[in-house]
């Protein structure tokens, strides 16, 4: 595959995108909450100044959320492919698409606390390559995953005494939920649930947080986890949490759930919150010609 | 709604109650995880000298039956020189708790405006010394943005632009008291129902 001069200009489009356009699947979701809730309470307010910012965003082109998060690309890509190129031109992306105010100066250096003021730093922002099949075509996805949802994220392993949590799937649930509780309103619900079911510590997360990827109304394709998923959305929705956590009856938007083999010795359950404003976006590159699904 | 001014008076505030929709005018000062912990490192651990002791002069009497709002806008600095608000909803308010109830009792702040709520030692001050929380709506950046009429200055920007404390000025920007100064606490509350009903689900 040749390298693309354009590819700069192409991944700051992609991330405009991410941070001022919400997926339709989640609008639609956020609404269909609004009608939900009791007329006039504290859920509907919310989730309608939800719905008003989201579509004030879109119009101004500015921020959904002024977190604009960690940039997580996800890359998928043929076999031979240049990945140096695609990762300089995600950072440059990044650095200017914080000049434009796409996105926030979000890169602290952990030890010193300085911010590098352009999103640029260690691992920063975050690109994951994997390759594929296809010969001539490469998908990235922006994910832009904000703090406070991200700090209501937890790895539960099993059994778990606290929680009663044993090594079977109503053990999984019962992490899962608890999760959700611990959250209440400050990973900003109504969240999407991401989960892994195994794994290690690492690629439980790593998992986990691919999830999120999924469109809200896709079926898994196994149905234990798919009628799991159904299971803890509605479960989360009947805790009375609701929008921000004013209580109410839109928890969860939807719940993903995957699974990995573990060693007999581990049980982890991993679960990322993703927070209403779900940001995420995908650029396809094929024949030269570049599309945002 | 009721319609509130800054400075704000203790009366006014013990007058408040959690539900009420509140609409705020005047000025608050951004203040975050690193505004917090200079402000208790700096300014109350110790008596501020130098540099710190005239930033305490600019913001303590702002401070003083003010309001501190916990967020890290998107900013944009204009041709001139000058710094708009482009985005800028509340951040999570949890991670101030071991700060706030100082920051409350001894700089007099009559109100914090954040999202997710706050912990017990935040409510305490409330109570004991006249203070409300106020939940905006988490994420609703661009649309909260557009109530910060006039960025007046910043201050301490070497913490990072989110992190600095920014000095705006506001017209009508609408929260809701989810804590308030007779011990009510809306967060409180959710969270005892939701736990009540978790322990229902699972028969414990």
């Amino acid at each position: 595959m040749k390298t693309i001069p354009e590819l700069s200009d192409w991944a700051l489009e992609l991330i405009r995108l991410a941070s001022t356009r919400l997926p339709a699947d989640i609008r639609e979701s956020l609404a269909k909450g609004r009608a939900s809730e009791v007329e006039n309470s504290p859920a509907a307010a919310t989730l309608g100044t939800i719905l008003e910012n989201i579509d004030l965003a879109e119009k101004l082109s500015t921020p959904i959320c002024q977190d604009t998060g960690t940039p997580v690309f996800y890359v998928q890509h043929p076999w031979d492919f240049p990945a140096a190129q695609f990762k300089a031109a995600f950072t440059e992306a990044v650095k200017v698409a914080t000049t434009k105010n796409y996105l926030r100066p979000n890169a602290v250096d952990s030890i010193t606390g300085k911010n590098s003021g352009d999103n640029t730093g260690d691992h920063f922002p975050a690109v994951y390559f994997e390759q594929w099949d296809r010969e001539d075509e490469v998908r990235v996805d922006l994910m832009l995953k904000g703090g406070g949802s991200e700090n209501t994220g937890a790895q539960y392993a099993l059994p778990h005494a606290g929680l009663g949590a044993g090594r079977d799937l109503d053990g999984v649930r019962k992490v899962i939920l608890d999760a959700v509780v611990n959250a209440q309103g400050k990973g900003c619900g109504p969240a999407v649930l991401a989960v892994c079911i195994g794994g290690d510590r690492s690629s439980g997360y790593a998992l986990a947080k691919k999830q999120i990827l999924r469109p809200l109304g896709d079926k898994n394709p196994d149905p234990v986890l798919a009628a799991l998923e159904d299971e803890i959305t509605e479960k989360a929705n009947s805790l009375g949490i609701g929008p921000m956590g004013f209580g109410g009856m839109t928890t969860v938007l939807g719940t993903k759930i995957t699974s990995a083999h573990r060693v007999p010795a581990s049980f982890f359950v991993s679960i990322i919150y993703m927070c209403w404003a779900a940001r995420k976006q995908a650029m396809i590159i094929r024949g030269g010609e570049v599309s945002y699904d | 709604m009721i319609k509130l001014k800054t400075p704000i008076t203790e009366e006014k505030i013990r007058s408040l109650k959690v539900g009420d929709v509140v609409s705020l005018s005047g000025v608050f000062i951004t203040a975050r995880d690193a505004a917090h912990k200079y402000m208790i490192d700096e300014w109350l651990d110790k008596e501020p000298r130098g540099e710190d002791a005239e930033l305490r002069a600019i913001l303590g009497p702002l401070l003083d039956g003010g309001v501190i709002y916990h967020c890290g806008p998107v900013v944009r600095q204009d041709e001139k020189g000058k710094w708009h608000f482009v985005a800028a909803g509340p951040t999570t308010s949890a991670r101030e708790e071991p700060y706030q109830h100082r920051v409350i009792g001894q700089l007099g702040v009559r109100a914090v405006i954040g999202k997710g709520g706050m912990g017990e030692m935040t409510l305490d001050a409330c109570v004991k010394h006249g203070a409300v929380y106020l939940h905006a709506v988490g994420g609703a950046a661009s649309l909260i943005a557009q109530q910060v009429v006039e960025v007046e200055d910043v201050y301490k920007t070497e913490f990072g632009l989110p992190e600095a404390f920014w000095r705006i000025r506001v017209e009508d920007f609408q929260c809701v008291v989810t804590m308030d100064s007779h011990g009510e606490s809306l967060h409180k509350k959710v969270l005892q129902d939701s736990r009540k009903r978790y322990e229902e689900i699972f028969g414990a």
